[in-house]
């Protein structure tokens, strides 16, 4: 779904993936972390860093407090050419105290901002980060066999889905609406198993995916759901070929990005967590599919995706609580919607009825819970 | 979860609100104790308004009713029993936390990556004599979790009674959590995080909140009103009456489920009243209704609110002549219902009324009773819709190092 709630759905992913801010360090490890520390000094009238310049990656800022005021620290990163995109903080960091603050850094411009009595825009430092590509949140291995391994399962759902928008699009230009209908659902599987990757790219996701309800004054429907409706309701495609051409194009350029796809350890937690949002807040409400009713087979498509970032993210999680409670909770979710198999795909959503859809809720709301613990616990 | 916990780093919400010297002194402001009594901040000064969670008896009977309330029944969602009692210590866990002042799991923001553990709405709030109260269903005790054995005799389903339009969708629940407060943030604060707590072994089924206790339990407290206008639970067993606590309210090892010792069963009922049609009824057919005046509650014919009720000189078919204590072998209840609106019922009128909580030793001489006199004959049934009903075995308060339900379960 592309919505005003996907879209920034969609910006918190990219700031992360760009800017994944570590797990503030505890006092216990400032210890390893001081050797590479940058110094921030604050008082009541100077916001000192020992350096203006850094390399992208992750960095340890080390502050003291020795003004006579609490103070907070922030570093901002730009957006829409002002610095007001909130990479990382700290708040009440007290008068003689010290704190060591991790961020990682993408190459950029940005601005620290020591802001003593915790109020107003503070007293502001530019900081420039270099180097090419992204932040790389860990040196350690099996994060980068992590995202590797993603990025091969996002490829191969990209690739798979052109020849099925492919086969779906030659239906509705040649009129066929029956045929386009039964390739509908099908043609939306791989978008929707790795759609927080795809709505990273930008405009992307708003031009495949919007819905109805969420178009602005002025905005040109196009996507799925433009034809979803057509087919569903007047059953007229006439009109639609261009429609239908750029959702094909766009399948494309979807395909092209992946290989560039900012992708870290902390972007696939998120993106995981941000699929059982969809199915949460979209296919349980039946929102998504207002007109086909194909709710279950995004839901499936959402759970698995989710369910491959979980796989490869797996061997950095300590927490071993945590992923027998996933695992459980991903069986229960599986075998809920088992239920509603039909055939080769699933009964339409008109049919479930509201204790069905309640039962759905639950077992979503049971690995939601545990899923928004996942990022923090692989990073 | 709670395994991990560092209770030295719990701060009270009020501290919070301090600021930045006392959350850079976390360590600092040390073990702010686990509730029992009224807990101090570092600086010496009282938390006010903290109801003790552990004793004898869970709080939230016979404690005094404070005039906001979130009630939610659940479903348990697993079938394992490791997952319940999980639950029940998890719960137990969080009920200390926010029962005392505090957030659940201490401060928040451990990693910004991480969804915070409280939920934080009541950050800056005090206790505001936060109560939080288990129950077990009749459900409970199925095949699911081996208790079939243990399910108390009084614990036996309500039968039907005359007039009942009930809706499933309102009526049950394996478990529930009464939470109380003077403050209603409070109260549904507890409620949300003890479900996002739960999420995975139980979800919520149903749930009701309540406004302006409509019963007191207290002796000196002004009677309160119902969304009828009258006094309601003049003649209510008070919490500081041991003897009718003894006899009427805490249940007894000898009684038959030893586990229940010490914990008592709550009725619940979602009464809808028609107050459209009551506010058009002249004074006089309120108050032979009733059975007392309006505006001061005195029985009728009698000076005071407190005159003794002789039932036989009200009208027989008056509420408090059929709910006599001396028409059902002296049975009484523990009231602390609440008045409730729910918004609108689509047809202009007010969905609102009385959700009637009861606590009692044993519903089968008490409020059953008791209700099939009133449901047959009341001449109140007219302005009442019953659209809900549920039965709950509260067990006993729960010991320092204990937890909710651990004498069923331990």
């Amino acid at each position: 779904m592309s919505s005003s709630r996907g879209r920034r759905g969609a910006a918190g992913l990219a700031a992360v993936a760009l800017t994944a801010s570590l797990a503030a360090c505890t006092a216990s490890s400032a210890d390893e972390g001081k050797a590479g520390a940058i110094a921030l000094t604050a008082t009541d009238s100077r916001c000192d860093v020992d350096r203006s310049s850094l390399p992208a990656g992750d960095h340890t800022f080390a502050i003291a407090n020795k003004g006579s005021r609490v103070t907070e620290v922030y570093v901002y990163g730009l957006a829409g050419g002002h610095f007001t995109k909130v990479v990382t903080e700290k708040e009440n960091i007290g008068p003689g105290t010290s704190y060591d603050l991790t961020v990682s850094l993408a190459p950029g411009r940005y601005k620290l901002a020591c802001k003593p009595g915790m109020t107003g825009d503070g007293i502001r430092t530019r900081l420039t980060v270099t180097g090419r590509g992204s932040a790389t949140p860990k040196a350690d291995p099996r994060a980068a066999a992590a995202v590797s391994a993603y990025r091969t399962y996002v490829q191969g759902e990209a690739d798979r889905m052109v020849p099925l928008v492919d086969r779906f699009v030659a239906a509705v230009k040649a009129g066929a609406v029956d045929k386009a209908k039964s390739r509908y659902a099908a043609s939306r599987v791989p978008w929707e198993s790795v759609e927080p990757v795809a709505e990273s790219f930008g405009d992307l996701d708003p031009r495949m995916d919007l819905r109805e309800a969420d178009l602005e004054p002025g905005q040109t429907w196009t996507g799925w759901h433009r034809i979803e409706k057509a087919l569903w309701t007047t059953g007229d495609l006439r009109g639609l070929a261009p429609v239908a051409d750029q959702l094909a194009a766009d399948a494309r350029v979807l395909q092209g990005k992946v290989p560039t796809a900012d992708l870290s350890v902390a972007s696939i937690g998120n993106g995981a967590k941000e699929l059982l949002d969809e199915v949460s807040t979209s296919k349980v409400t039946g929102e998504e599919e207002a007109f086909s009713h194909t709710d279950l087979v995004d839901f499936q498509a959402n759970v698995e995706g989710a369910r491959e970032a979980y796989r490869v993210l797996r061997p950095l999680v300590e927490d071993t609580a945590l992923l027998t409670r996933l695992d459980a909770a991903f069986a229960a979710v599986q075998h809920e919607l088992d239920a509603h198999r039909s055939g080769s795909g699933f009964v339409s959503y008109a049919t479930v009825t509201e204790p069905q859809r309640r039962d759905l809720a639950r077992v979503v709301d049971g690995l939601g819970e545990p899923l928004s613990q996942l990022t923090a616990a692989a990073v | 979860m709670t395994e991990s916990r560092d209770r030295s780093q719990h701060l009270s919400r009020r501290n919070l609100l301090l600021g930045a010297g006392a959350v850079g002194a976390a360590g600092a402001t040390g073990a702010v104790g686990a509730a029992v009594g009224n807990a101090a901040t570092a600086e010496g000064r009282p938390v006010r308004r903290v109801v003790p969670f552990h004793g004898g008896h869970q709080a939230g009977i016979a404690t005094p009713v404070p005039g906001h309330l979130h009630f939610a029944a659940y479903d348990v969602t697993s079938t394992s029993r490791a997952d319940l009692v999980g639950l029940l210590q998890d719960w137990t866990a969080a009920a200390r936390d926010m029962t005392a002042g505090h957030p659940v799991g201490g401060p928040s923001a451990a990693s910004p990556l991480a969804p915070p553990e409280d939920t934080g709405e009541a950050v800056g709030l005090d206790a505001a004599n936060l109560t939080l109260t288990v129950g077990f269903g009749p459900t409970l005790f199925d095949e699911r979790f081996g208790l079939g054995a243990r399910r108390p005799a009084a614990l036996a389903d309500l039968p039907a009674f005359p007039g009942d339009m009930l809706e499933p969708t309102r009526c049950g629940g394996d478990l529930v959590v009464q939470a109380c407060s003077d403050d209603p943030q409070v109260a549904v604060h507890a409620i949300r995080n003890l479900t996002r707590i739960a999420a995975g072994r139980a979800a919520v089924r149903w749930a009701q909140l309540g406004f302006g206790k409509a019963s007191s339990t207290e002796a000196d407290a002004p009677t309160p009103r119902n969304l009828f206008g009258f006094k309601d639970g003049t003649a209510n067993v008070l919490g500081t009456d041991p003897d009718a606590l003894h006899n009427q309210v805490w249940a007894q090892a000898a009684d038959g489920a030893p586990w229940m010792a010490g914990g008592s069963y709550l009725v619940a009922r979602r009464i809808r009243m028609v107050v459209e049609t009551w506010d058009r009824t002249s004074l006089a057919e309120q108050q032979q209704v009733i059975g007392r005046t309006k505006t001061v509650g005195a029985p009728l014919g009698s000076p005071h609110e407190r005159s003794a009720v002789h039932p036989g000189s009200l009208p027989a078919a008056s509420h408090v002549a059929l709910a006599h204590p001396s028409r059902h072998e002296g049975a009484r209840l523990l009231r602390r219902g609440f008045n409730f609106v729910d918004g609108s019922d689509g047809l202009g009128h007010l969905d609102a009324g009385l959700f009637f909580l009861a606590y009692q030793r044993d519903p089968r001489r008490q409020f059953v009773p008791l209700q099939q006199a009133l449901a047959a004959h009341d001449a109140m049934n007219e302005y009442v819709r019953h659209t809900s009903s549920s039965l709950w075995a509260v067990p006993p308060g729960v010991r320092p190092r204990g937890w909710w339900g651990d004498t069923l379960l331990a």
